[in-house]
């Protein structure tokens, strides 16, 4: 693909970083342009940058030390955007991701099949056919933000947030859909259980999907999510991907 | 080693935090004041970003099971060994048997120990910082035992105790630059922002400061960016919220300020209350 060139602004946002942002919108040619940037960032400045992070459309690079001449800084980025090209494929994956939809799990399956007038079978149908892209992590440790949920399944957060949802809830706040890496207040609406540990401190990197991933959900029964958690507690469940050949 | 004997409000453990974890969504947490805590290991001539205890309003009640190099710095409270009062801001030296009480703050919010060498606390992810679900606890508890460094301590000590600036606790300027929606606030809602006198709300913690005072706020929430500690967010509702350490990685609301390095860790030090303004 020729390689699109956004008009970025950079603006310093800390005594040691920048935040570069490109057009405010939300797709997968720009998260493509954004990842670009920032592996090439990764790869080249290594010792300067103390860290570099995405979201939809934004890059934020923290320096080890303060930054003396933005101008100089700013120049030095433009130069590694202009010159970094697209990445070669194949180094994304697609994950299948197992989740259980059972009403035990799926808390407001009801409430939304009447407010959409959809089956919740047809529900279910819907969210574990979409392939999703992971754009980036955040919120949690482990928050996939995830692309690509359609507008039939598109409902308005909770008018009054819940106390506690459990680890593991698939959920769905406006436009987005994720999964609760660990137990949290939200006001998201819940519609399964995933048990897979999407964060753990004890690997490295500690989450196996990346920013540029896909993900596609697929139902299980009841006993089959309870098989699949114990088969991680024994450390011998083997997560399926696929490499993405998109 | 180290026992807490009485928790005090909010004790954990803090370095400078974690890092190059931001995009797996992780927190980067770390002293609140960083200033303080730099101030205690560069005193004891500790690596800057050796772990100390973080204690909040009141202070907890320590015993010593070995013998120690110590030193208190961040909030001014009534600080004793074995009941006789000693000093801040200077290295201690404390015996196997000693208790360390800090009883509550008089001045400022925070306050800090250091020990000779870093407290030995769990290593996660490159940092000793306490944080939910990260670590094992994200809190100190009666009865926790910090390992620390048993080690030849210095024969000699200095006496001097090194002083601290009062506006570190009393300055109402926060300095700040603009944040990345500063530009989309009216010119009139630019002048409030630094005009205004703001007071620290009761909701007020390790992740966010919130402001009590309403702001006019008529910007759309922006697409889920990054943010840091000292983001400013300005909330659909109009409520100023300033990130603290342990904030998410990321949000959706307008970023308008971004506080200075130095403006965070005097921030830490503000109690519920306490003024301030906002100062380029």
């Amino acid at each position: 693909m020729e390689k699109t060139d956004f008009k970025l602004i950079y603006k310093r946002f800390t005594e040691r970083s920048i935040l570069v942002q490109w057009p405010p919108k939300i797709n997968r040619i720009i998260l493509e342009d954004v990842l670009n940037f920032k592996n090439e960032l990764l790869k080249n400045n290594a010792k300067q940058i103390l860290q570099v992070a995405n979201a939809y459309n934004s890059i934020l690079i923290t320096y080890h030390v303060t930054i003396d001449n933005l101008n100089t800084e700013v120049s030095a980025l433009k130069q590694i955007y202009e010159a970094c090209v697209s990445t070669e494929k194949g180094d994304t994956k697609l994950w299948n991701i197992p989740v259980c939809y059972h009403e035990h799990f799926g808390l407001d399956l009801a409430e939304i099949s009447e407010l959409k007038k959809l089956s919740i079978a047809d529900i279910i149908k819907r969210h574990s056919e979409a392939i999703y892209t992971v754009y980036f992590i955040g919120f949690l440790p482990g928050f996939l933000y995830l692309g690509g949920l359609e507008e039939q399944l598109h409902v308005p957060r909770k008018s009054k947030p819940r106390q506690r949802i459990e680890k593991g809830a698939v959920a769905i706040g406006g436009s987005q859909t994720g999964i609760y890496p660990n137990a949290s207040p939200a006001g998201w609406n819940v519609i399964g259980n995933c048990p897979l540990e999407l964060f753990d401190v004890n690997k490295e990197p500690p989450c196996f999907a990346r920013a540029g991933d896909q993900v596609r959900f697929y139902p299980t029964d009841l006993d089959e999510h309870a098989k699949i958690s114990e088969a991680i507690k024994n450390g011998s469940y083997n997560l399926e991907f696929e490499n993405s050949d998109d | 080693m180290i026992e807490l004997l009485k928790a005090g409000l909010y004790d954990s453990i803090q370095d400078l935090g974690r890092f190059s974890l931001q995009q797996f969504g992780v927190p980067y947490s770390g002293a609140m004041d960083q200033y303080s805590a730099k101030l205690a290991n560069l005193i004891l001539g500790n690596h800057h970003d050796a772990a100390v205890l973080e204690w909040t309003l009141l202070g907890p009640n320590l015993k010593c099971h070995s013998n120690a190099l110590i030193c208190v710095t961040g909030a001014v409270s009534d600080l004793k060994i074995n009941k006789h009062a000693v000093k801040q801001n200077m290295a201690l030296r404390i015996q196997a048997g000693d208790t360390l009480t800090f009883g509550a703050a008089q001045k400022g919010c925070r306050g800090y120990l250091a020990v000779l060498g870093g407290f030995q606390t769990e290593l996660v992810m490159g940092s000793r910082s306490q944080y939910a679900n990260i670590t094992a606890e994200f809190r100190l508890k009666k009865g926790t035992r910090l390992p620390i460094k048993e080690q030849t301590l210095p024969k000699q000590l200095q006496k001097a105790s090194v002083k601290t600036p009062t506006a570190h606790f009393d300055t109402k300027l926060i300095e700040v630059f603009k944040g990345p929606e500063y530009d989309a606030l009216s010119e009139t809602q630019q002048r409030a922002l630094t005009s205004k006198t703001f007071t620290v709300s009761k909701d007020s913690n390790r992740m966010a400061y919130q402001l009590n005072e309403h702001f006019e706020n008529e910007l759309e929430p922006i697409f889920t960016s990054l943010v840091l500690p000292g983001s400013v967010q300005l909330t659909p509702s109009g409520q100023l919220v300033i990130l603290m350490r342990d904030c998410q990685t990321t949000g959706g609301y307008p970023r308008v300020l971004q506080l200075s390095e130095q403006a965070i860790d005097r921030l830490a030090q503000k109690n519920i209350g306490a003024e301030l303004r906002f100062e380029f």
